[in-house]
């Protein structure tokens, strides 16, 4: 065993190489993000729908990918749905798998957000002969949105730490990266320390960056528009 | 394969996890506890060793906990089998976002019960013991019983750790035969079965803990 020492030259060494892999890391944490939400907002939506067998039937999809393993999930849409003719590469598995994942999540960050909403807002609105549409976009989100931030910035930030879980399916993120530099060199102790700082900064950092959005968004909301 | 067999092999699978998920199980929620109550409580560097804690377990991401106990701390000398590293990964790991759940149900029971204690004179453990923490106990319930079924679906990371529970099960006989519609739906099904196993009997121990409490709970 060549042990115990921490060896500065092989740290720096593998440094950049890691970084490489963190925009990986990076970019299927943001394109999951915008899916989930996207996802999220679908969800969220349907589970106000008129047709309660609508409603019921999302509910339990949403309570079965919440109940359910990523890591599984990763491995359903990555090894069964090229059996249905769709083929998907390692990052497009992962963003799909962490965005419908954590899509069930958010969902109940944006219903409660909605739910929030005062019923004379609704009211008002209505009498005021809005559509669905405009009801939504000029009254009902501009308010909701500033107490959902934390919550989904916390759940954005859990997706992140998740990302690794993508290396089982060969993505070349920072996990993986740590995994054969470190078979190549019989040397774990650096790549992995180094990625576990890694998250630790990213995530201190996003939720700072998060209470920032938040502080900044004005209380009584804003134009779509 | 036939179904039938795809299914026992899954089930041996499922039976090591549900092994796991009991031994982390305990050693979260008394990380939980411990930390949670030196968190709130204890002199100010044993408070700061507990953020670190929590901190660190709670900023980093599970597996790569999991691949550095396993992998990294051999360097160290010591080894561990790959169970032991299972179990005290997931443990620490759930542990330390359990310290928020008993922390935040600590600080949520009213201060007028605070107040009342010191005035009948009750000494401070039994303010915390008799008191605060009965009360707390029920506020934890359900955000423990979340935890727990955090714990049963971080328990499928350990497949990648070489041992074999049900996902590692389900990925071994993916390989080999190729039926992986039947496989991995029946995974899936069983991991949620397992998550409402749980969260039938975390609503049973709420109903049961909230007795005499005063205030129903919310499924009597």
């Amino acid at each position: 065993m060549n042990g115990f020492h921490w060896d500065w030259a092989f740290t720096w060494e593998v440094f950049p190489m890691i970084l490489t892999a963190a925009k990986v890391t990076l970019l299927a944490t943001l394109l999951g993000s915008i899916f989930a939400i996207v996802m999220g907002l679908v969800f969220a939506l349907l589970r106000r729908s008129n047709s309660r067998t609508l409603r019921i039937s999302i509910y339990w999809v949403v309570e079965f990918i919440r109940s359910t393993p990523l890591l599984v999930q990763i491995f359903f849409l990555y090894y069964v749905m090229p059996e249905f003719g769709i083929s998907m590469s390692p990052l497009a598995t992962g963003v799909f798998a962490l965005g419908l994942h954590y899509g069930a999540y958010l969902s109940e960050v944006f219903r409660s957000g909605i739910d929030g909403i005062e019923k004379g807002q609704w009211e008002a609105a209505r009498a005021l002969n809005l559509t669905i549409v405009d009801t939504y976009k000029d009254i009902v989100l501009p308010q909701a949105i500033r107490p959902m931030i934390p919550a989904t910035g916390n759940y954005i930030i859990a997706m992140f730490k998740e990302t690794p879980q993508l290396s089982a399916i060969t993505l070349l993120e920072m996990l993986q990266m740590a995994k054969i530099i470190g078979s190549e060199n019989f040397r774990y102790l650096e790549p992995f320390t180094l990625v576990g700082i890694l998250y630790l900064v990213f995530s201190l950092l996003a939720a700072y960056g998060i209470h920032q959005v938040e502080r900044r968004f004005p209380k009584e909301g804003f134009s779509l528009k | 394969m036939e179904f039938g067999e795809i299914v026992s092999v899954l089930l041996q699978g499922a039976v090591v996890t549900i092994q796991i998920v009991a031994m982390a199980l305990p050693l979260a929620v008394l990380m939980a506890f411990s930390f949670g109550l030196i968190r709130l409580y204890a002199p100010t560097p044993f408070k700061q060793i507990a953020i670190v804690y929590i901190e660190f377990f709670r900023g980093t991401s599970a597996l790569i906990q999991l691949y550095w106990i396993y992998f990294v701390l051999p360097f160290f000398g010591i080894t561990i089998d790959a169970m032991t590293a299972a179990v005290v990964a997931l443990g620490l790991n759930i542990g330390a976002y359990g310290t928020e759940v008993v922390r935040g149900a600590i600080q949520s029971v009213p201060k007028g019960q605070y107040e009342a204690s010191i005035a009948l004179n009750f000494t401070s453990s039994q303010r915390l013991w008799r008191i605060i923490m009965p009360q707390a106990l029920v506020n934890m319930i359900p955000p423990f019983g979340n935890l727990a079924i955090e714990l049963v679906k971080a328990t499928s990371l350990v497949s990648l750790i070489t041992i074999g529970d049900l996902t590692f099960k389900a990925k071994m006989l993916a390989d080999t035969t190729l039926q992986v519609g039947e496989i991995f739906g029946v995974v899936l099904l069983f991991y949620f079965v397992m998550a409402q196993f749980l969260v039938f009997f975390i609503r049973r121990l709420e109903t049961h803990l909230s007795k005499g409490l005063g205030r129903g709970g919310l499924h009597s």
